[in-house]
């Protein structure tokens, strides 16, 4: 198994994170780094503090203590709207889609940090605008070709199917033209199939587009394909960090997932596909 | 004289603590700002009026008459209106929304069937003996309204706090899905909390009506701006706030009018409702209601 | 044919310029209410409006072009003074406020005995007149419809759906909040400015919570898909009144009849369209 070097500049560096919610320590001093060029997992039994982990790194919710860097740039305090300016890109869960508006108009709105018409130029000089307007077009066209919806671009947002729908929000975070893309449980509710459909979009972003993913999952079978590093979190704790051969065999691991302590003899069997 | 301001001033705001409690507590519970709460309060002052005037009941008899009736109005429109919007889980701003409309529909309503000129509760309303204490004129209905208003209070507060059905109330405010997961009928409470706010409405109505002796369809409407001021400061959905922030703002509109001037007196309250939300918005006793955009 | 088209207008010159006028109000509404707040402030806006307008004209003798600038920069002072601290609330807050700031400007225009008190300020100079008022409107429509197809138009539709997302796109929302505030209020002031300026009085009572909810009235029931949508509202809800004279007591009334059926029963309006947002 190959060790990956740690880089000297990381992308992501979240040190100390914890998130406190009046009695309940959801997280606690999560420490964990995210190399460049990446696909990094997070995973952990429900409940862990996975996607609370994610939510303080967005901006979402605010951290109890700890601290956050993007390329050495610390984002505590920052506003969502900040991280998204300085790069920091995400989907959600359960897919918060703006169902009313066209497909093309919800991965324009993707762009709206890196776009740079205000009120003065739209309303006078309207050359720039326009212009802004039309490569904005251009550019979201190509993510969504990138993520295969081209042919969707006029239809209404709400209306497509449910996998359909996963691809828009990853083409709408990368209009934002991120450092790091934080996709959260990207298989949910999918069948083993279109999962399996995901697997090679994501190892594009990450080889195609030279993108950085951190992603939280459940589904071991994407987990272990596709990432390069993964972190493993228990009750809010870190319990294992390595590769995805190393964290399989991990003691800590298995016993959290399966909830017994597996003797020397077993320790060399895959973990099995957890369902959410 | 002070003291005099002090006490007319506590009565005052024992109207107001009143009138913020049963629409304070419909936020905390609702989740909804009901904007009709203040044609309770009229609808309250006019079932009395009515109660006086066509069957001869004085204030022991008339008070709870107008606060019932009040109260039962206040489920019918629950049940007409923001039922239907809780269920759609609407955004509140749409249950706020309908209530402006109700509110519109129900004020011009009343008005037209009854004229907008100002009518006073019949003489032998109320006993009207005044009495001395410690060199304060006190007179009778102000000592009515003071008594009527703590009774009602600890009343609320009682059942909220101490019964089992306060406690379906509490649950139902913090998380109406858990609450019914765990058995709580939230219908009834509902409908429990819509006509325990309704008669505090129109309970308050009934002695503001008897305290300044005037009755008119759009006396709900002046009290509103009031009811804003005494909630923010309180704290939404808070009943001590709203008990504290009543007889705090009455006490301050009473020596405000008698030191400066009497119009300032409608200002004070907006004056620091403004002031609440720039130096603490969520009250004296509110939860950190501040979301993260 | 000249002379009946003057008739006309001498006659119906209230409603002519009410038409306007209120659809200036339905864009003013529109612009909180697309991106899902509530707005209930308008009419407080209109009022300090007209109020502070006529009196730079009646009083102060100022010319009109000052006028509009003071009607204008005044409710926007306001807006900004209350909306800011309730920017990190919940739009709960907002709503109590801005119905506080309405009855509260009824108060204080009732008492200010300098701009009339009681009785109002009469003797209004005749400015501006209906050309510049549907100038005024036609402008505003073009602009609302140039900045909806824009990145601004597009981070608003996007806060009305969902805020969380539309701030994890990079929209600033408490900024574009403040902001929707600030120019609606600016909008209500100057519909206010010009409505004082054609009917040469004005009173205190007109800017109340009547006046707050009919101008709410006018975006329920054209729609907000479209700045079309409150227009349209608007001049349905002046006509209506003056088509069915009989029922004018009840006019009131039937704007809350109209309010609650709309958000019961219509929650998309009468004009249910919804604008592109791309050039």
């Amino acid at each position: 198994m190959a060790n990956m070097t740690r880089d000297a500049h990381p992308t992501l560096e979240v040190e100390g994170l914890t998130k406190q919610f009046r009695g309940l320590v959801a997280v606690d001093e999560v420490t964990f780094q995210v190399n460049g060029n990446t696909v990094h997992g997070l995973i952990g039994p429900n409940g862990a503090g996975k996607t609370t982990v994610f939510n303080m790194i967005s901006g979402v919710l605010p951290a109890t203590a700890g601290s956050i860097r993007l390329l050495s740039e610390p984002l505590d305090e920052l506003p969502t709207w900040e991280r998204t300016k300085r790069g920091v890109a995400r989907t959600f869960q359960n897919i918060r889609m703006f169902g009313d508006m066209s497909v093309i108009e919800n991965v324009i709105t993707g762009m709206h940090s890196r776009l740079k018409s205000n009120l003065g130029s739209i309303l006078i000089r309207q050359g720039n605008f326009r212009k802004e307007e039309t490569e904005a077009e251009a550019m979201a066209r190509e993510q969504l070709a990138f993520v295969g919806l081209e042919q969707a671009a006029d239809r209404r947002a709400g209306d497509l199917s449910y996998g359909d729908q996963r691809r828009l929000e990853i083409a709408r975070a990368l209009a934002s033209q991120p450092k790091i893309v934080l996709l959260d449980e990207p298989a949910a509710g999918m069948n083993p199939a279109e999962t399996h459909a995901l697997i090679p979009l994501l190892q594009r972003l990450r080889d195609d587009r030279g993108l950085t993913l951190l992603i939280v999952e459940h589904d071991m079978h994407l987990v272990m394909s596709l990432c390069d590093r993964i972190t493993v979190i228990n009750f809010g704790k870190k319990i294992a960090e390595g590769t995805p051969g190393e964290v399989r065999e991990h003691p800590a691991v298995i016993e959290a997932y399966l909830g017994h302590k597996v003797d020397d003899k077993k320790s060399t069997a895959p973990v099995s596909k957890v369902t959410s | 004289m002070l003291q005099q301001q002090l006490v007319n001033g506590f009565v005052l705001g024992a109207t107001y603590a009143l009138f913020a409690l049963g629409f304070t507590m419909m936020f905390g519970v609702l989740g909804v700002i009901n904007l009709t709460y203040g044609v309770y309060f009229a609808l309250g002052a006019f079932a009395a009026l009515w109660a006086a005037k066509a069957i001869g009941l004085s204030v022991w008899l008339a008070l709870p008459f107008g606060a019932i009736f009040a109260g039962c109005i206040a489920i019918v429109i629950d049940t007409l209106l923001l039922t239907r919007l809780r269920r759609a889980k609407a955004p509140e701003l749409s249950s706020l929304m309908v209530t402006i409309g109700a509110t519109l529909f129900l004020y011009t309503g009343l008005s037209v069937v009854y004229g907008t000129e100002i009518r006073r509760f019949p003489l032998d309303f109320a006993p009207s003996a005044a009495f001395e204490i410690v060199g304060v004129r006190v007179v009778a209905t102000q000592a009515l309204i003071v008594v009527a208003a703590l009774l009602m209070a600890a009343g609320l507060i009682w059942i909220v706090r101490g019964t089992k059905i306060g406690l379906a109330v509490r649950a139902v405010a913090e998380n109406p899905d858990a609450a019914a997961l765990m058995g709580v009928n939230g219908g009834l409470v509902t409908h429990l909390v819509s006509f325990m706010s309704g008669a505090l409405g129109g309970a308050a109505g009934v002695l503001i009506g008897l305290n300044f002796n005037a009755i008119q369809p759009f006396m709900g409407e002046n009290m509103m701006l009031r009811g804003f001021a005494v909630i923010i400061i309180g704290g939404l959905g808070d009943l001590r706030g709203a008990l504290i922030a009543g007889f705090l703002l009455g006490i301050i509109e009473v020596l405000t009018a008698g030191y400066f001037a009497s119009a300032a007196k409608d200002l004070i309250a907006f004056a620091l409702l403004v002031l609440t939300l720039w130096v603490r918005p969520v009250g004296l006793f509110g939860r950190a209601a501040a979301k993260r955009a | 044919m000249l002379d009946s088209f003057s008739d006309i207008y001498w006659t119906y010159q209230n409603i002519i310029h009410g038409i306007a006028v209120n659809g200036i109000l339905g864009l003013s509404v529109y612009v909180v209410l697309s991106i899902g707040q509530l707005a209930l402030g308008q009419a407080a806006f209109m009022g300090i409006g007209a109020y502070f307008g006529a009196i730079a004209t009646t009083k102060l003798g100022l010319p009109f072009p000052i006028a509009l600038l003071v009607s204008v920069l005044t409710p926007a002072a306001v807006a900004f003074a209350i909306g800011a601290p309730t920017l990190r609330l919940t739009g709960v807050y907002l709503a109590i406020s801005m119905l506080g700031l309405g009855e509260i400007s009824r108060l204080l225009f009732l008492n200010w005995e300098y701009a009339g008190g009681a009785l109002g300020l009469s003797g209004i100079p005749e400015r501006g007149g209906v050309f510049l008022l549907y100038f005024v409107l036609i402008v505003l429509i073009l602009a609302f419809f140039f900045v909806g197809r824009s990145r601004i138009g597009r981070a608003m539709e996007a806060m009305r759906e969902d805020e969380t997302a539309a701030g994890v796109m990079g929209v600033n929302v408490p900024r574009y909040k403040l902001a929707a505030l600030v120019v609606s209020a600016m909008l209500a002031g100057l519909a206010g400015c010009l409505s004082a300026h054609v009917s040469s009085f004005i009173g205190p009572n007109e800017y109340g919570f009547e006046m707050a909810t009919t101008i709410l009235s006018f975006a329920l029931l054209g729609g907000i898909g479209t700045p079309l949508g409150p227009v349209v509202g608007a001049a349905i809800l002046t006509l209506l009144p003056e088509v069915l004279r009989f029922l004018a007591d009840y006019r009131l009334m039937i704007n809350g009849a109209i309010i609650v059926i709309a958000v019961l029963f219509m929650p998309r309006g009468l004009l249910s369209w919804r604008m592109k947002r791309t050039v």
